[in-house]
């Protein structure tokens, strides 16, 4: 249960680094990146994944 | 006399005396003596906040014509949509709020702002225009201002923001010193900011429609109470979008007033299929010039408006209306930088005498047309080339952009500047470029430059266009005032009559 970025739709913005609660998301190499391991969804945490509802370009951060 | 043709941006500054011989030519060395002591700003401003403004490009028309603004794109995360930003695409020839060619590191920019320093003796403040937001993406802005104000502490500071997150920084400005803030504030009715604003991002949650737009509407007023009551200057930038929300812009104007915004900036939408956004792919159209004027007219008597904005880009240095962001990419900044005052400090020097002199003979001008031209003779609409200071220095061949002005027997007023190179123009050839500029001139029926050849002098002409380069080199308003009374003085007859 994790969601991934969508490397060609990424605009290297880096809203959804520093609002991931888990410290999921790095930059590498010319777009972000989430380690899946990391990544929980947000659950516990929020509503909703917090990387797809900053995301500013529509489904860039999806379920992997 | 080409001699004194200089490009402002590229003096080397050694001392005021140089300065005046490259920017006036060389038959004018020194300041022409005045006896005008008065360091007082415009009578329209109270000299504790002419004192904060008069240094910054962005706050005062008069110090745009010597002083010089970087925007360092540092922040690229933003916590809103608005339907006439796409931040996906970047041109570099293209010049618009929220376009940038490279993102950089705090501490990547703060070196480029000492080489920049080091280069643009007028350099005054550093602005941080996202290309996001600069409140949102807090951390980014406030690490590159620590770094920059360490070593340039004399350097004016200043973001601009969608208001959204900025009162949770409220203290942290107040305590960096951050002196200048812009808002972008389109709507105070969230019916009209859900046609601008399809979502925001907000307490961990996307907001969207009508909701959204209510809540960025009162955060947006938070923070300009904030702003006000902590002593910070305010500039409200406003997109002017029509039919949308250009009759609901003059509450704006009258809203923002009241609750302590300095300045209000009304600013068209450019919109174009090519750009991506919502409202380029959708066919919303920006203003002409005239229904932007029309607006701005209405506006005139609320805050007061500033009409001298270039909508630059979020990466733009140098002079209002040049942007030699290309100079300055990161892989021409040196790894080690040594920020040196002295250029910035000949600068100031220079530009406080030369304050002093243009002033008065703006006053000296103004009161001979007093004197010779009744006062119901109509207005006159001139156009001027200049690269700075304050002076008719531009060749016409050179100008990508024009600086009109309005005289009449009560004075001189900057009204706006059109460009004749706003979008790409597509590898347009030199015929067309003078009939853009033909275009750019509509009702503009006199252009004043340091030179011009006779084809554009002659096709200037067959336009109804009299283009004078007698006035080379001289202060803009005063020469401005003399076409005026050449035209318009009274027969010393019928004066004394």
């Amino acid at each position: 249960m994790a969601l991934k970025i969508i490397k060609s739709q990424c605009t290297a913005c880096g809203a959804c680094e520093f609002e991931c609660p888990n410290a999921a998301v790095k930059f590498k190499g010319e777009s972000y990146i989430i380690d899946a391991a990391l990544c929980t969804e947000c659950v516990g945490h929020f509503p909703k994944p917090q990387c797809a509802a900053v995301c500013p370009v529509p489904g860039t951060c999806v379920p992997v | 006399m080409t001699a004194g043709l200089v490009t402002l941006g590229s003096l080397k500054v050694a001392s005021r005396e140089d300065l005046s011989q490259s920017i006036t030519g060389p038959e004018a060395t020194g300041c022409k003596a005045t006896a005008c002591g008065s360091s007082g700003g415009p009578a329209d401003m109270d000299p504790a906040t002419w004192a904060r403004v008069k240094d910054h490009p962005c706050y005062s028309e008069e110090a745009h014509h010597y002083f010089a603004r970087m925007h360092v794109a540092v922040a690229p995360a933003c916590n809103i949509q608005c339907n006439y930003c796409n931040r996906k695409y970047d041109c570099s020839n293209e010049s618009r709020p929220g376009v940038v060619s490279e993102r950089l590191t705090p501490e990547q920019a703060a070196r480029k702002v000492i080489a920049v320093a080091n280069e643009i003796p007028q350099l005054s403040v550093l602005g941080i225009a996202g290309p996001g937001d600069a409140a949102y993406d807090w951390r980014k802005t406030k690490e590159t201002f620590r770094l920059v104000s360490a070593q340039i502490p004399d350097i004016k500071l200043c973001l601009s923001s969608n208001g959204l997150a900025l009162p949770d920084h409220i203290d942290d400005l107040v305590a960096m010193n951050i002196d200048h803030v812009t808002l972008t504030i389109n709507m105070l009715d969230p019916e009209i900011g859900a046609k601008i604003y399809p979502w925001i991002f907000h307490d961990h949650q996307r907001l969207t429609g009508i909701e959204a737009s209510r809540v960025l509407h009162e955060r947006q007023m938070l923070s300009l109470d904030l702003l006000v009551a902590r002593g910070i200057l305010v500039k409200v930038n406003s997109v002017l979008i029509p039919g949308i929300n250009d009759a609901h812009l003059l509450e704006v104007n009258r809203e923002v007033k009241r609750r302590g915004a300095f300045l209000h900036n009304i600013m068209p939408l450019i919109s174009d299929p090519d750009h991506g956004t919502h409202f380029g792919l959708t066919g919303q159209r920006g203003p002409t010039a005239a229904e932007l004027k029309a607006v701005q007219d209405a506006c005139e008597g609320g805050a007061k408006l500033m009409r001298h904005c270039r909508q630059c880009r979020a990466d733009a240095v140098g002079l209002l209306g040049q942007d030699r962001g290309q100079e300055f990419t990161m892989d021409l900044v040196p790894e080690q930088v040594a920020y040196d005052p002295a250029a910035r400090a000949a600068w100031r020097d220079w530009v406080a005498h030369e304050r002093e002199d243009r002033r008065a003979a703006v006053a000296e001008a103004e009161a001979a047309t007093r004197a010779e031209v009744a006062p119901q003779e109509q207005p006159l609409l001139v156009a001027v080339c200049t690269q700075g200071g304050g002076r008719i220095n531009q060749h016409f061949g050179h100008a990508s952009e024009f600086r009109i002005y309005e005289v009449d027997a009560r004075g001189v007023r900057f009204v706006t500047h059109r460009r004749a190179d706003n979008y790409c123009t597509g590898g347009a050839g030199d015929e067309n470029r003078l009939a853009q500029v033909i275009r750019t001139l509509e009702g503009v029926p006199v252009i004043l430059c340091a030179r011009i050849g006779d084809c554009p002098r002659d096709d200037l002409a067959a336009a109804g266009i009299e283009a004078i380069d007698t006035h080379a080199h001289d202060y803009i308003e005063p020469a401005v005032a003399a076409v005026y009374r050449a035209r318009k003085a009274a027969p010393a007859a019928t004066r004394t009559a």
